[in-house]
């Protein structure tokens, strides 16, 4: 039976001007999408746990002059949130801009094209165009695994991959390497993905991962469809006590 | 001093292109020569790439005939799966095809050359367009509208979009034709079939009018090349590959096209990014060789759909010399529009069509792949190579306006020398120059996908045509 909640773990909170109710344990993530508020988002996945990476889905809070992002923010009593003002809608487009220039991303010839959390983010956030320059760097593709490829070029560096393996498949076969703009998600320690001695070849990362970065072997542009619905069933059913 | 003519940019072409008229100081034409004058770079691009990414990748080269690059492509990577491909999945990459050569036939003939052939070369430059065609001849222009609507209707109905669809993939194709496709395909055979035998009616009788510019249009014998089948007759998808004498007849026996590395060179001159492919047996530049629709139509037995080889019976009529001239380059591109639009109602009337296998799936099985097939503009190739793990190494692309660079550049010659004497050029004659590279219907953004180190020369010109300064880099 699930626990009563005391009036002291609800609270009252306005966003976007509507009043609305919420447990302390959530976030403002997880508080907008009940009300149907939908927060544009790129490391946040339903299912894992959040590290507030991507800061795409910063929101503004009354009282503090820092944007702050909604997946790993907890509500808390008189809170006033606005999730879509002007000063957002820029900062989110200068992302979405910014992580196309970083890497090498080439939608009309992408495995992912159609089906990418990024093409659909550039749209939601109106990128027209990318205004900065791109740094097109040099990066080499992995397709040493027998099943499935990582594409650098393509990396966003959400960590869903990292966190999937570590959290769900309990493999911890990849993480990062470097800091800022040099960072990679690798297998191993560094070694080719198909050299790994801890990948279970689950292909979880591949389904998390929300770009043509990780991908299945023999796919054609536009053919790899991401399917996801195993991750809310998988941490649920891990949640029920026994 | 000498003098150079400089035609810049060249009109009514696909891509950018540059003429230069060198002259001898009696106002004689010394050589003509064709400058294309872009860059691409795609055999690098691809380098370190999947391999399943080739057929869509590749497509980007051409905005005019992505399909051309997506069949060569998709069946250089069915050489790397050595995988047969499922005779549905075949015959849909074929339909295709044809639908490709229909829109691009109709483009070239339509939009890009019926201002010169029924307004006339020597029409002001300001009229000389297709807008123009709309006003004086209405009926020719929607037909020309109606056969290029047709290519695209069906590129579209298969593929899902009428540029760069990414439906043909290695081992097939990603989805079967539907019902209501093919339904819809069937409908609009009709009214492309009145259009083109419209078009043919008027055209004929009007070659009688051009008998100065057939004499001199790249007139000249040469090899022919292009795909056969088996039996000798008219293909675009597969075939064997042959080489034919002007007359017709095979200068050797057909091989397969895989093998075209042991029958073709590619040499490279300093003035132009295209390179110049030539016959080895021959030698460079005397393997100058000619393809595409009126290669095709001198070199093979019939065409194989009966209102097509009733056409080609008549083109036949022609001497073997006539058929030399590169403005039947026009006629040949009716012929085949023709053709396509059988064959695609022959295919798509089989109830087989429909067969829902129309893609193989298998692991790279071999380290190198060739593929081959017809554009519209002539023998399309592509060549591949992989490491273990099917990432592309090195590549080589060989493209049907490639293959017409001797000739081209042989033809504009011939031309200038025969319009132009003394150095007041009149602008209908060097529309005429102009006119000889339309016949062959270049594509340049195709044809200059290459990267490496190109030696380039620029040539600056007074206001006079002299050249005044010359600026080399090695």
């Amino acid at each position: 039976m699930p626990e009563t909640l005391t009036s002291s773990e609800v609270v009252t909170l306005t966003i976007n001007g509507q009043e609305v109710s919420a447990r302390t344990d959530e976030t403002i993530m997880e508080v907008a999408e009940e009300q149907g508020i939908r927060i544009p988002a790129l490391c946040h996945i339903s299912g894992l746990s959040d590290i507030g990476a991507c800061r795409l889905c910063v929101v503004e809070i009354q009282g503090s002059p820092k944007l702050q992002p909604a997946c790993v923010t907890r509500v808390s009593e008189g809170m006033t949130v606005s999730t879509h003002t002007d000063r957002l809608r820029a900062h989110r487009r200068t992302i979405v801009e910014m992580l196309f220039a970083e890497r090498n991303h080439v939608c009309s010839v992408c495995v992912s094209n159609g089906h990418c959390d990024l093409q659909n983010l550039a749209v939601e956030c109106g990128m027209q165009e990318v205004t900065l320059p791109y740094l097109a760097p040099k990066l080499q593709v992995d397709a040493s695994h027998k099943r499935f490829v990582m594409d650098p070029n393509r990396c966003v560096m959400c960590t869903r991959c990292v966190r999937v393996c570590d959290e769900i498949e309990g493999a911890h076969t990849w993480d990062i390497m470097g800091r800022g703009v040099d960072s990679r998600v690798i297998t191993d320690l560094g070694k080719p993905w198909g050299e790994s001695d801890t990948c279970t070849s689950c292909g979880k990362c591949v389904q998390v991962c929300p770009t043509g970065a990780l991908f299945e072997k023999g796919v054609s542009v536009a053919e790899m469809t991401k399917r996801r619905q195993f991750l809310p069933y998988l941490k649920t059913m891990r949640e029920v006590p026994k | 001093m000498s003098k150079t003519v400089t035609i810049d940019p060249v009109t009514r072409i696909e891509g950018h292109a540059k003429i230069t008229i060198m002259m001898n100081d009696d106002g004689t034409v010394d050589e003509a020569r064709l400058h294309i004058t872009q860059f691409r770079g795609f055999e690098r691009i691809c380098e370190g790439r999947p391999f399943y990414e080739m057929p869509s990748l590749m497509a980007r080269i051409c905005g005019i005939c992505p399909v051309s690059h997506l069949v060569a492509s998709a069946k250089a990577c069915d050489a790397l799966l050595a995988v047969a491909v499922p005779e549905t999945g075949a015959r849909l990459r074929r339909i295709m095809n044809l639908a490709q050569i229909v829109q691009s036939h109709s483009l070239s003939f339509f939009h890009l050359s019926a201002p010169d052939l029924l307004l006339g070369m020597d029409a002001s430059p300001a009229s000389r367009n297709i807008m123009a065609l709309v006003s004086s001849h209405p009926q020719a222009a929607k037909d020309g509208i109606a056969l290029r609507r047709f290519g695209q209707h069906i590129i579209e109905l298969l593929g899902g979009k009428r540029i760069h669809p990414a439906w043909i993939v290695p081992g097939g194709v990603s989805a079967p034709l539907t019902q209501e496709h093919r339904d819809e395909i069937l409908a609009t055979i009709p009214e492309a079939m009145e259009a083109v035998q419209r078009t043919l009616a008027w055209f004929k009788p009007s070659l009688k009018k051009f008998r100065e510019e057939i004499g001199v249009f790249a007139n000249f014998p040469t090899l022919l090349m292009g795909l056969v089948t088996p039996s000798g007759d008219l293909e675009h998808y597969d075939g064997r590959l042959r080489f034919a004498k002007p007359d017709g007849t095979p200068r050797m026996e057909d091989v397969a096209p895989e093998r075209f590395n042991e029958f073709i060179g590619e040499a490279v001159e300093d003035w132009t990014y295209l390179k110049f492919p030539y016959f080895l047996q021959d030698g460079y530049p005397d393997g100058i060789y000619r393809v595409g629709p009126l290669a095709r139509l001198n070199m093979v037995g019939r065409c194989g759909t009966p209102l097509a080889d009733a056409e080609l019976e008549e083109y036949r009529q022609l001497s073997v010399e006539e058929r030399m001239s590169s403005f039947h380059y026009h006629w040949a591109r009716l012929i085949e529009v023709l053709y396509g639009i059988e064959r695609i109602k022959e295919i798509v009337s089989d109830p087989d069509i429909l067969d829902t296998h129309v893609r193989a799936h298998a692991e790279p099985n071999r380290s190198e792949g060739i593929g081959v097939s017809e554009a519209p503009r002539g023998t399309l190739m592509h060549h591949y190579k992989i490491d273990e793990n099917g990432l592309i190494t090195w590549s080589n692309l060989i493209i049907a306006t490639g293959h017409n660079n001797l000739a081209m550049n042989k033809g504009i010659t011939q031309a200038a020398k025969h319009y132009i004497s003394g150095f007041d050029i009149p602008e209908p004659l060097l529309n005429r120059v102009e006119a000889v590279i339309r016949t062959y219907d270049p594509c340049l953004s195709c044809s200059t996908h290459a990267f490496g180190q190109m030696p380039i020369r620029m040539q600056m010109v007074d206001s006079k045509g002299m050249v005044v300064k010359e600026v080399s880099r090695q």
